[in-house]
């Protein structure tokens, strides 16, 4: 095996392939990339239950397939200089050079390397930069205990045009609704994957207009979902169990409708949670024209600020977890926040507004729950 | 305003065999006998009296080993509320001589005087009343350190029990301090004094002549420079009144050792209840679980889980006890006993509840809240989990 490649297209490969190692893998073999080297260069990373891979353009001299290590082969990847980079296969070892600097890699056995699940069938195309700002205003909502598993996913349910995102940690939910072009104009399906593996495919895919979407079939035994960006897959299985019902969490209407400007907002939460400790309840108290910030009770340290807001409704006495509610003022991703309540121990929906007197956009709702003070 | 004196003066109170002092004290006919506090064939020792302590026996040696060694010592049921009771008046006691009281246990407490000296006398002079009192009021003795921090107070009344009182004066510290050996520093358990011994640190002195560097490395950065501050003696703890407990637990010691699952997370759920019910009565919260399993052997582990906010609710805590048991993967080992213990604890007041999407708004949390209640007035087990009802088997009519 013989190739020499350019120093940036391998660096975007390999860091991509690297992305799906597992540190501490049930194989020594899934330490590795495979690189596999026929008229193109095909390179694969896995830790089973997501695997990558990147076909790489480059001079070919002698086929060939090898195993090699691939955090390894990422470091020395980046801190080659800028020079064409040759790697050839010398016995057990591949030798990788760039100008004058050289490096020995050990190799792995290829024929321990498990057989990885095949890409599912192609079922839509997505706008990249809409699946990406999607995935990272649901994602954020997601569980992070792994003894939940379900509530580690975001929930995909697919209705013909329309892809809703979903993602609970029992005290958010955010939920997000893009469209995109499905292959079969009466797709009706749903599946879940693990939120931390789609914002890195997300975060990854950028630089091609679109992203295809590929599903296994419901009927197949293993259920996979696939992305493919340009010369870039992920395949990975999706979570078991079944992602508790959201749509009636969403409240139909409400008795109280805040509209405030995101960034001040952030600002202040900022400055008044700093009193505290990041678990402890953030105050706000709304009325007509008024918003109160309040952190920090009895002998601690308090603070306590105020912000001009429009407002309509009973005034409101409400308490967050502050981390809650700064992640879904950043995840609304516009100039303004409308709030809309239906009591202080009812859950709070926040969505979008692009101006102070505009309607709140409805592709996105994060609904947070309140904290209540034990009597 | 009076200057700021140069040195604290803090004492360090501690009751001489506190359980077995309180049981001779209350039954006259166990004077000069070997008394030993602790009861039960699977029970271990709380407390035993000096006489006992000839024999050998400490606390925490299993009742039955103590048993051997001493067989013409008196056992007695530890009696918990009679503890209590003592203790209190004797922290009244010692509130009487200055507000800056932080009790460490129900018998032993820290006392700033450093304001009340003007009054009241030398650090000595009180020490000497306090002794007075608490022997007059409760026939009890303690012993006394008086320093100028929490650390050497410590040391020092341990150094003059039973029945005594050390002062340390500031110039004095470092020729008390250097001659002892490494494990009577606070916070030099078995392991890091095994760590010290590997260094070829036995003493203080020899401790405290080694560059904290060195300390560090071998130790990590807080154990480290901790340790090389106490080994000069330097300690600038305060003595903070509202320390708050710093866990609640609850522990049972089975009969016979048990294998069954299904029992051991029964009586899981029983110390669960226990533990949160105290924790709820005192309005705080515990931001970790650990539980405690101890094997046939004696082998003992421990496992515990930091929660993301602080709960106080049985069941939700159960739920916690539950997964880090169940993550053991015991596969019928024989327990000897089990144990749950909350620690992390916040005031209840700023540990608010984070509401659950969906949740119904009155849950468990109210439920327990009424079982507290009840337990209150009808006194305690009148409402509890149906897993934990006792069993009534019915009778032929």
């Amino acid at each position: 095996m013989k190739f020499v490649a350019e120093r940036e297209a391998l660096i975007d490969a390999v860091n991509w392939v690297a992305r799906s190692l597992s540190s501490r893998p049930i194989s020594t073999s899934l330490l590795g990339i495979m690189i596999d080297v026929t008229d193109v260069i095909t390179m694969t990373g896995s830790d089973l239950e997501t695997s990558t891979k990147a076909i790489l353009h480059a001079e070919i001299s002698t086929p060939g397939k090898v195993l090699v290590p691939g955090r390894l082969l990422a470091e020395i990847a980046r801190s080659l200089p800028a020079k064409p980079i040759t790697f050839t296969l010398d016995g057990t070892r591949v030798l990788v050079s760039a100008g004058s600097a050289k490096f020995t890699l050990p190799t792995l056995s290829v024929n321990e390397y498990p057989t990885l699940p095949e890409l599912p069938e192609t079922a839509g195309r997505i706008a990249t930069d809409v699946f990406a700002a999607a995935i990272s205003q649901v994602a954020i909502a997601a569980g992070r205990d792994d003894s939940l598993p379900t509530l580690t996913g975001v929930h995909i349910d697919i209705s013909r045009t329309t892809i809703t995102l979903a993602a609970t940690d029992r005290y958010r939910l955010a939920v997000k609704e893009i469209s995109w072009n499905p292959n079969n104009p009466d797709i009706e399906t749903a599946t879940l994957l693990r939120a931390r593996t789609l914002s890195d495919a997300a975060k990854s895919l950028v630089g091609n207009p679109e992203v295809i979407f590929a599903l296994s079939q419901s009927t197949t035994n293993e259920r996979l979902v696939g992305f493919i960006s340009n010369e870039k897959t992920m395949t990975s299985r999706t979570l078991d169990g079944t992602f508790p019902p959201f749509r009636h969490l969403l409240p139909q209407e409400s008795t109280a409708q805040a509209t405030v400007e995101v960034s001040t907002f952030l600002d202040s939460v900022r400055r008044v949670a700093l009193v505290t400790d990041k678990t402890v309840p953030l105050r706000l108290i709304f009325s007509e024209g008024s918003l109160q910030l309040e952190a920090g009770a009895g002998e601690e340290a308090q603070a306590t600020e105020e912000l001009e807001i429009e407002y309509s409704g009973e005034p409101i006495n409400i308490a967050f977890n502050p981390t809650f509610l700064t992640d879904g003022l950043q995840a609304i991703n516009t100039p303004y926040v409308h709030i809309a309540f239906t009591g202080a121990n009812k859950p709070a929906v926040l969505s979008g507004k692009s101006a102070a007197d505009s309607e709140p956009i409805s592709s996105y709702k994060y609904l947070l729950m309140p904290m209540r003070y034990t009597s | 305003m009076a200057e700021k004196p140069e040195y604290s003066t803090i004492l360090h109170v501690d009751m001489d065999a506190f359980y077995a002092s309180v049981a001779e004290k209350d039954d006259p006919s166990l004077r000069g006998k070997a008394v030993v506090v602790g009861a039960g064939a699977r029970g271990v020792v709380l407390s035993a009296n000096y006489a006992a302590r000839k024999f050998g026996i400490r606390a925490a040696m299993p009742v039955s080993r103590a048993r051997r060694m001493a067989p013409s010592a008196i056992f007695v049921v530890p009696n918990h509320e009679r503890y209590s009771e003592v203790s209190d008046h004797i922290m009244e006691i010692f509130a009487a001589f200055t507000p800056l009281v932080e009790p460490l246990s129900l018998d032993e407490a820290f006392l700033d005087v450093t304001g009340s000296k003007r009054l009241l006398g030398s650090g000595r002079d009180i020490a000497i009343k306090i002794r007075s009192r608490v022997e007059s009021e409760e026939g009890i003795t303690c012993s006394v350190g008086i320093a100028s921090s929490k650390f050497i107070a410590k040391l020092a009344s341990g150094h003059c029990k039973p029945n005594g009182m050390l002062e340390i004066a500031p110039d004095r510290i470092l020729e008390f301090l250097h001659p002892l050996p490494v494990s009577d520093i606070w916070g030099v358990g078995p392991k890091t004094n095994e760590e010290l011994l590997r260094l070829g640190l036995r003493t203080v002195s020899e401790l405290a002549n080694t560059p904290r560097a060195t300390l560090i490395r071998a130790l990590g950065e807080a154990t480290g420079s901790a340790l090389y501050e106490l080994a000069w003696g330097r300690d600038y703890r305060d003595v903070s009144p509202d320390e708050p407990d710093k866990s609640i637990s609850a522990a049972e010691t089975f009969a016979v050792d048990i294998d069954d699952p299904e029992i051991i997370l029964r009586e899981f759920l029983r110390l669960t209840e226990k533990a949160t019910a105290r924790l709820r009565a005192r309005k705080m919260c515990a931001k970790t679980i650990s539980i405690k399993v101890r094997f046939a052997d004696f082998k003992t582990i421990n496992r515990s889980k930091t929660l993301a906010l602080p709960i106080d609710g049985t069941q939700e805590s159960y739920e916690v006890v539950k997964k880090l048991y169940e993550a053991l993967k015991l596969d019928r080992a024989r327990l000897r006993l089990v144990g749950v213990s909350l620690e992390g604890l916040v005031s209840g007041a700023s540990a608010p509840e984070q509401l659950i999407l969906g949740e119904r708004e009155k849950g468990w949390r109210q439920a327990e809240a009424a079982v507290d209640q009840a337990s209150a007035r009808f006194g305690s087990g009148s409402v509890r989990p149906a897993r934990l009802v006792k069993r009534v088997e019915p009778t032929d009519s």
